[in-house]
């Protein structure tokens, strides 16, 4: 834990403007030269209830969330009910001030509004004692009345950054622009006003006694802030997508709505319809007839989407579908992260299933692992399934702005032109020959699109022949699908052997201890191993993003490397160290678990605190809402 | 040039063209409807001048989702249910398709009830036939949501207690825009009606009264049969919405006791089509997008042009 970082934490309510805050906040730090990197914490509510953002900001990369914070503009929640104390929620309108006091570092600041907490609400909270027990510096202003002077009282968030800039002696420049870009006429007026003046009265009315100011950095190239969702969204438009259909559900409606806004303006369609099975449905016949298509949803919603997914993988028509995961079972918490669905994405869907799954783990594989997905899909005619959580979807990180100078992909693969089909084997009634395991290679046969001539044959969900006609003759049967099986086999050695790892390796190469991961958590238990790293330990990380087919060679090479390793997950069931041990058989004896479900994701000192308690056995339990799953025969 | 070149081929066509090589003979029982619905679409086809590679057909699951085993045209037998939303992706995907969907009483009303409604809602430019025999055929006989009231079965030992679903009444309420009964016993009226569905420009809904010999022996052969544009009984305009609902009503109503009418329902030509609705509001391009993927100048956005919001 280091303070040549700023951890700025942004609280309210849902609709107090938490967000947009805080994304122009973000991208302030971001233009003054910082990596910035975002967490946002929200109820399942429009209006009300603990909100937060967090902005960590450092001359240094930073790829998680850090441990704890050290600056809280906490706003008041316009929106709170129930204000009664002996509420079930609690007293709601103190909670931006109260609910975020545990995790502030020493030598924090803290901004509140007075002109929306009551004096009595404060009081009851002990501040001044807690303050002084733990340095904190405490700045009452009225934002409120601030906002109301200049403007409307919705403006506070502004009265909140230029005092925030004050604090941290920002300059406002940076913030100034991305007002004037955001918006125009009276309500610009206004805002600047209101930043100005809570600049200036900051300055004027205190004497600073805190140490913590902005840090400085400098960015060689152009940076832009991204979403793992946008980095997603963006993936599909370079590969050539131009099809989404969907049903909104939180986390994935992000990518839905991103797509749903740029393809108007790009030729393509999306199609918000009467619910998942649908919406995959959808997909599967916008594909069919030749557009490169994807759907998705959350665990509730992808598991209407098992039949058509079955579908997609029978007929063999390409197909990309992602899973922003949430915490479960069931409803679950809808707009918590856990990375809790991985056994749902790899094995739902009847018969001999089978489908190629990807988890990113940080904003640039969700962009890459996306048009990976989409090649895959298109040159195989599998479905390839993309599974992320809420923590990913909704965190903001810069990225250089030249990753995403590529060309794009809107190749339909193992498609033939109609010219091509002339060539190809029909049957004697001039039916194609689309599914000839005679003539597949790595199991793939290239297919027709409906409209070309002589391409005509059946698609279906039955076994078939290889015009399609169904067929349950058992040499054709076992034929069939033997050949479906080989595109995983050869996926799996496209993957190994002919395309960049998609796995992460962090540490030293030659370390004694290993720790594993997969997807969104990757950030934390890269900063982990950094730290533990630098204090003498030594430890090497994987972060494993191939689920299906599974990277055996790999992670056994990593396994087989290290003495001992814990793997991190976000699920309370250690579904992903299950999923190792069933493709590799072996390794019972040297792997442990961390893992946590109480609905936020891993900060790094608790995996580092995990891998203390594991590794030098001592004797206690983690201070942390985590859970320690032993290793086969401890 | 375009990349799909069965679509708008100008030529002869022979009815047996839409004979596969490959099981020319249907499966289906003796005397089962499902054979009148495959011979009235081999007659309509040609006559609208359609060739069997501009065709898909998109059929759910059952003895009628084999249409298009036998149907020798670009065929999707899909899932249970779903042929809807695969043929409206379809269809949006490359509009110059003739799409055909098709399935049962139990995929269509029942499973695919949501789909149903909203593909009429959404007056998609298709047409969707349903191979209604007020029974589960394919599974033996089990109660369906057509089956009349009192209809015994295995599954309804005692007869269903569920008065039969509407489903005229349901796709006029839903939004299609021609809605229309026909019955397997009556060849002619059955081809002419696919003949104008296929060729109205919105979704139309065909209740297609297949018998099932084998499992529903109480529906008998649908015979005799009243067109309710010919009869002098009746008398209503189809372009007339509240006219139309009542004969609807009737209709269902009178099923049960043995009165079969049959007709045009409802015809409303002049409401924009899905497609239509969606360009209007610059959310469909006006070139089919599967053409563009063929198109070696056609001009793909990167995101890296989108950038600027992020910056």
């Amino acid at each position: 834990m280091s303070d040549d970082e700023l951890i700025w934490r942004i609280a309210g309510g849902s609709g107090d403007g938490i967000d947009s805050t805080s994304q122009n906040f973000a991208k302030a730090l971001m233009r003054s030269g910082l990596n910035v990197f975002t967490h946002r914490h929200y109820p399942s509510r429009i209006r009300g209830g603990h909100t937060y953002v967090e902005i960590r900001a450092a001359e240094h990369e930073v790829q998680s969330r850090g441990d704890g914070y050290n600056f809280l503009l906490a706003l008041g929640d316009s929106f709170a009910r129930n204000p009664q104390e002996e509420a079930y929620y609690g007293n709601e309108e103190i909670k931006p001030l109260s609910e975020n006091l545990d995790e502030l570092r020493e030598g924090g600041v803290i901004i509140y509004d007075e002109g929306l907490v009551s004096e009595d609400d404060v009081e009851a909270l002990n501040l001044d004692e807690r303050a002084e027990e733990n340095d904190w510096h405490v700045f009452p202003l009225d934002l409120r009345g601030l906002a109301k002077e200049h403007g409307r009282e919705v403006m506070r968030n502004t009265a909140g950054v230029g005092a925030t800039a004050a604090l941290l002696d920002m300059d406002l420049e940076h913030i100034e622009d991305l007002m004037s870009d955001a918006m125009g006429g009276d309500v610009l007026e206004a805002n600047l006003d209101i930043l100005h003046e809570a600049y200036e009265d900051v300055n004027e009315e205190y004497e600073f006694e805190h140490d913590l100011r902005v840090p400085t950095g400098d960015h060689d190239t152009e940076q832009a802030l991204l979403s793992g969702s946008n980095a997603i969204a963006y993936g599909a438009i370079d590969a050539g997508c131009r099809f989404i259909a969907g049903y909104p559900m939180t986390p994935w409606t992000d990518v839905f709505t991103i797509l749903s806004q740029n393809f108007p303006d790009m030729g393509g369609i999306s199609e918000q319809v009467e619910d998942e099975i649908a919406a995959a449905a959808l997909a599967v016949g916008a594909s069919h007839a030749g557009v490169k298509a994807m759907s998705g949803s959350s665990g509730g919603g992808f598991a209407l989407m098992s039949e058509p997914l079955g579908l997609a993988e029978m007929t063999e028509t390409p197909l990309v579908l992602v899973e922003s995961m949430r915490a479960g079972p069931s409803t679950g918490m809808p707009t918590k992260p856990e990375q809790a669905d991985l056994e749902h994405v790899l094995y739902t869907s009847q018969g001999d299933s089978q489908r190629v799954v990807f988890a990113p783990g940080n904003i640039e594989e969700a962009y890459e692992q996306t048009r990976l997905a989409f090649d895959i899909a298109w040159d195989y005619q599998i479905p390839v399934m993309l599974i992320y959580d809420q923590k990913l979807s909704g965190e903001n990180k810069n990225v250089d702005v030249e990753f995403f100078d590529r060309e794009p992909s809107p190749d339909l693969g193992s498609t033939l032109t109609e010219e091509e089909l002339k060539e190809a084997a029909h049957d004697n009634s001039g039916k194609f020959k689309r599914f000839n395991y005679e003539t597949a290679e790595d199991g793939v046969a290239p297919r027709s699109l409906p409209g070309q001539k002589n391409g005509r044959y059946l698609a279906t969900g039955n076994e078939h022949s290889p015009v399609g006609h169904i067929s349950e003759d058992p040499d054709n049967r076992v034929a069939q699908m033997d050949r479906r099986l080989e595109k995983l086999e050869a996926i799996r050695t496209e993957l190994n052997e002919e395309r960049d790892s998609t796995q992460t390796y962090f540490g030293e190469e030659d370390a004694e201890y290993g720790i594993i991961t997969w997807g969104s958590s990757q950030g934390a238990v890269e900063e982990a191993i950094d730290r533990l790293n630098a204090d003498g330990h030594s430890v090497r990380g994987l972060s494993v993003s191939d689920m299906m087919p599974f990277p055996e060679q790999e992670v056994t090479e990593f396994l087989e490397s290290v003495d001992e390793a814990m793997v991190v997950e976000m699920n309370a069931s250690a579904q992903f160290r299950g999923l190792l041990q069933k493709e590799l058989g072996r390794f019972g004896e040297k792997l442990t678990s961390l893992l946590k479900y109480n609905g936020n994701p891993f900060e790094p000192a608790e995996i580092v605190e995990g891998y203390e308690v594991n590794v030098a056995e001592e004797e206690r339990e983690p201070t942390a809402q985590v859970r320690i799953e032993p290793a086969a025969g401890d | 040039m375009s990349a799909f070149n069965a679509i708008g081929d100008e030529r002869e066509i022979d009815r047996d063209e839409y004979t596969p090589g490959v099981e020319p003979q249907p499966t289906w029982c003796p005397g089962c409807g499902d054979f009148g619905v495959l011979k009235a679409l081999k007659q309509a086809l040609p006559e609208v001048g359609k060739t069997p590679e501009e065709v898909l057909t998109v059929t759910g699951i059952g003895c009628s989702g084999k249409l298009n085993s036998y149907l020798d045209t670009y065929g999707f037998h899909t899932i249970h249910g779903r042929a809807l939303p695969v043929a409206r992706a379809a269809k949006l995907a490359n509009p110059d398709l003739e799409v055909v969907a098709a399935g049962g009483d139990g995929d269509g009303y029942g499973i695919g009830g949501n789909h149903f409604i909203h593909s009429a809602r959404e007056n998609h430019d298709m047409t969707y036939i349903v191979f209604n025999n007020e029974i589960f055929g394919l599974t033996k006989g089990q109660t369906s949501p057509t089956s009349p009231k009192g209809h015994k079965s295995k599954t309804q030992p005692s007869g269903s207690a569920k008065t039969p679903l509407r489903p005229l009444s349901m796709s006029l309420n839903a939004g299609a825009s021609y809605v229309a009964r026909t019955a397997a016993v009556n060849p002619n009226q059955a081809k002419e009606i696919i003949k104008e569905a296929i060729e109205h420009d919105g979704f139309a809904h065909i209740d297609f009264l297949t018998q099932c010999p084998t499992w529903n022996k109480d529906a008998r052969q649908y015979v005799p049969y009243v067109d309710v544009q010919e009869s002098d009984d009746y008398d209503f305009d189809v372009h007339d919405r509240t006219e139309a609902a009542e004969m609807m009503r009737e209709t269902e109503d009178v099923l049960n006791e043995g009165t079969v009418l049959t007709g045009r329902y409802y015809v409303e030509e002049d409401r924009p089509s899905y497609t239509q609705e969606k360009q209007a509001v610059g959310e469909m391009p006006d070139q089919p997008l599967a053409e563009r993927y063929f198109d070696d100048d056609a001009e793909w956005e990167r995101s890296y042009d989108l950038l600027d919001r992020h910056k």
